[in-house]
């Protein structure tokens, strides 16, 4: 490896022997494609005319309209497959393209990994396997439909608690054999190196535009940028080129589920503690023993029992800070944008968005807040029909 | 002297290779469990290898996962694991006992004091099976430090740099693994190991033992021909469940199957 993938304490590269040459070829490849102008010239013509970059920023004329805050929402709820996700799934397809790979297997919880990857499978022309838990497989018909209408084939995955971190532990054990000729998508800012820092480099797009789009409208730095975060890559991807600036506060918002006092919730930051899981050093939902536990949010991208290291280490440094949502408040934010401003969120978007809305509640003055609106709401309003109507019956 | 030297002493005195068995600790409870470690010492196992469950094993297949999870199951603890050794350690001083386990266990109890919690039960080695050498480091002079042998991993697509450096850091014996992939059984090997071997014989690395996919007593012959000093059965032994005389059973044909030429046991055991 040329570099060790470490974030202060965290990251590093912890898979069994026989894959780091998988890893190994992976950075090999990452390096010189970033060389590359010609990767960056294929990667941003698709961006452009295929995925549909730049997203907008659009300021919120309802929402908050009666505090001193003006929330901007960046739309990557309007990328082509409906979220963020796109961003790198092209981005990794051309590399494995690079790397003269065949196939493409990835991970997927509820399942919108898997399409973003089955759509890249399908652009690239790479057979396409999806490993997700059996009870995602039987919970998300629709979107295991979207990935076999891509071509991709979903294997459900039996062992363990049969869920998001169960597909990662199987599409690692696949790729230990397969390698020579398969890429491993990773869905995340999660993971061995080099795919904490891969991912995080291509989703930085988001930031970099957002950046430049604020400061345009409002003709300065916004006081706080907020993303949610699960494993993690929408909100790297929005705070990197944030960093420098130390003016503005980066606040990553995870799944408090049902409370943070109990077990039922995903707030890895907030509630974890060190660990290694799925090649990499970071925070981890655990018993005193080191068994991983399981997470929960109603948000499927939000339930994770990790995160990426380099998330972990801007906790650390104090130069980001990590609060929890509630499903409670942050169903609350998703009707209310859909209400005021006509734009449906993903379940995990509007935990950033509540967060915003109480930073906006609580302004005593100007305040200008961008939210990472990381995705669009229509994968999850099976959900919500059950959880809104259910509620009023 | 280590027990893996004496006991690679012993069996070059004998003219046989190392018979290594693995099983679960706390497969399917802690009590099944001990008295199924006993037989593999009655079959004729040389070396004992046991692993510590943990939820998210990544390089096993699906026989040792399933026996993690019943293990987890049942409630079995750490220090359950840690008991077991040191029953298994007061009836059986001599055979040598490697534990194979994953990091995020030795970062739950603070990687030192696992290390030094495992020699005190009577353990002799310990293999990390997602630590690879790049990471190894630490975890090497952790078990230096407390006595244990530090047990690495290589394969034939391992290059010759991670090799020098096992040599570097590991003792004990280096776990060989016979082929890419998970942890399981195969009907066949993918025998490529010549060169494997010379390697780890010219980078003076510790003596080769071959795991990963050993399920057949012709295997072991044509393991230990290949070079391999010993071999491991894993998935194999596991598979058979809580029947500890078909585990006797088992061990002791693959056991057999360890005679070299020219050793007493040949006349009676595999013949390739």
């Amino acid at each position: 490896m040329k570099h060790d993938g470490r974030f202060g304490r965290y990251g590093g590269c912890y898979v069994p022997e026989i894959l780091v040459p998988a890893l190994e070829q992976l950075e090999a490849a990452f390096l010189e494609a970033e060389q590359d102008p010609r990767f960056a010239a294929e990667l941003q013509e698709l961006l452009t005319t295929y995925a549909g970059r730049p997203t907008p920023l659009t300021r919120c004329r309802n929402l908050a309209a009666s505090t001193p805050a003006r929330i901007y929402l960046k739309r990557e709820d309007l990328l082509h497959g409906g979220a963020h996700k796109t961003n790198q799934v092209l981005a990794q397809g051309l590399l494995a393209k690079r790397m003269g790979k065949r196939r493409l297997i990835a991970e997927t919880g509820a399942g919108q990994h898997g399409v973003a990857t089955a759509l890249a499978g399908a652009l690239f022309g790479l057979e396409t396997e999806i490993y997700m838990g059996a009870d995602d497989v039987e919970r998300q018909q629709l979107n295991v439909f979207r990935m076999e209408l891509m071509g991709a084939r979903v294997i459900p995955v039996t062992g363990g608690g049969r869920t998001l971190k169960d597909a990662v532990n199987e599409a690692l054990r696949d790729w230990t054999a397969s390698f020579p000729d398969t890429h491993y998508l990773l869905g995340t800012a999660a993971g061995p190196h080099p795919f904490p820092t891969m991912v995080r480099q291509f989703q930085r797009v988001i930031g970099r535009e957002a950046r430049e789009q604020v400061l345009e409208v409002e003709g300065r730095l916004p006081e706080a940028v907020v993303a949610c975060v699960g494993g993690g890559s929408n909100a790297i991807g929005m705070f990197s080129d944030f960093v420098p600036d130390e003016g503005v506060a980066l606040i990553g918002v995870e799944a408090a589920g049902k409370g943070l006092d109990g077990h039922e919730h995903g707030a890895t930051i907030l509630r974890g503690s060190h660990g290694i899981l799925h090649g990499t050093e970071t925070l981890v939902l655990q018993d005193s023993d080191g068994q991983v536990a399981d997470s929960w949010s109603i948000s499927a991208g939000l339930d994770y029992p990790a995160v990426g290291p380099e998330h972990a280490h801007l906790k650390e440094t104090g130069r980001a800070t990590y609060v929890g949502v509630e499903d409670g408040d942050a169903l609350a934010a998703f009707q209310a944008l859909a209400q005021t401003e006509g734009i449906i969120p993903a379940f995990e978007s509007a935990h950033a968005l509540a967060h915003a809305l109480e930073l906006a509640e609580r302004a005593d003055e100007e305040m200008v807040i961008v939210v990472n609106l990381s995705g669009r709401g229509d994968k999850d309003m099976a959900q919500a029909v059950k959880l809104l109507k259910g509620a009023e019956a | 002297m280590s027990r893996y030297e004496e006991m690679f002493l012993r069996l070059k005195q004998r003219n046989e290779g190392a018979f290594g068995a693995f099983l679960m600790l706390g497969d399917p409870d802690v009590a099944t469990s001990a008295m199924l470690l006993d037989a593999l010492v009655e079959g004729g196992a040389d070396m004992v290898e046991v692993g510590i469950p943990f939820s998210d094993p990544v390089a096993d297949g699906p026989v040792i996962q399933a026996a993690a999870e019943r293990a987890l199951a049942a409630g079995v603890r750490v220090d359950d694991c840690f008991g077991l050794i040191a029953q298994f350690r007061a009836k059986h001083p001599a055979v040598p006992v490697g534990i194979l386990t994953y990091a995020n266990l030795l970062a739950a109890r603070g990687r030192e004091r696992f290390m030094s919690d495992a020699a005190a039960a009577g353990a002799d080695s310990i293999l990390v099976a997602d630590v690879p050498s790049l990471e190894a480091q630490p975890y090497a002079a952790a078990a230096r430090a407390a006595e244990l042998d530090y047990v690495m991993i290589a394969a034939p697509n391992t290059p010759e740099p991670v090799i020098r450096r096992i040599a570097e850091l590991s003792s004990g014996y280096t776990y060989c693994v016979a082929r890419a992939g998970v942890t399981g059984t195969r009907d066949r090997l993918a025998l490529d190991h010549d060169r494997l071997f010379a390697l780890l014989r010219e980078a003076e690395a510790p003596p080769p033992v071959l795991g990963f996919g050993i399920s057949l007593a012709e295997q072991v012959a044509e393991a230990l021909e290949s070079g391999a000093a010993g071999v491991i059965a894993g998935s194999a032994l596991v598979r058979l469940g809580a029947d500890a005389d078909a585990l006797r059973e088992l061990v002791s044909a693959m056991k057999g199957a360890t005679a070299l030429p020219g050793s007493v046991r040949e006349s009676h055991g595999h013949l390739a």
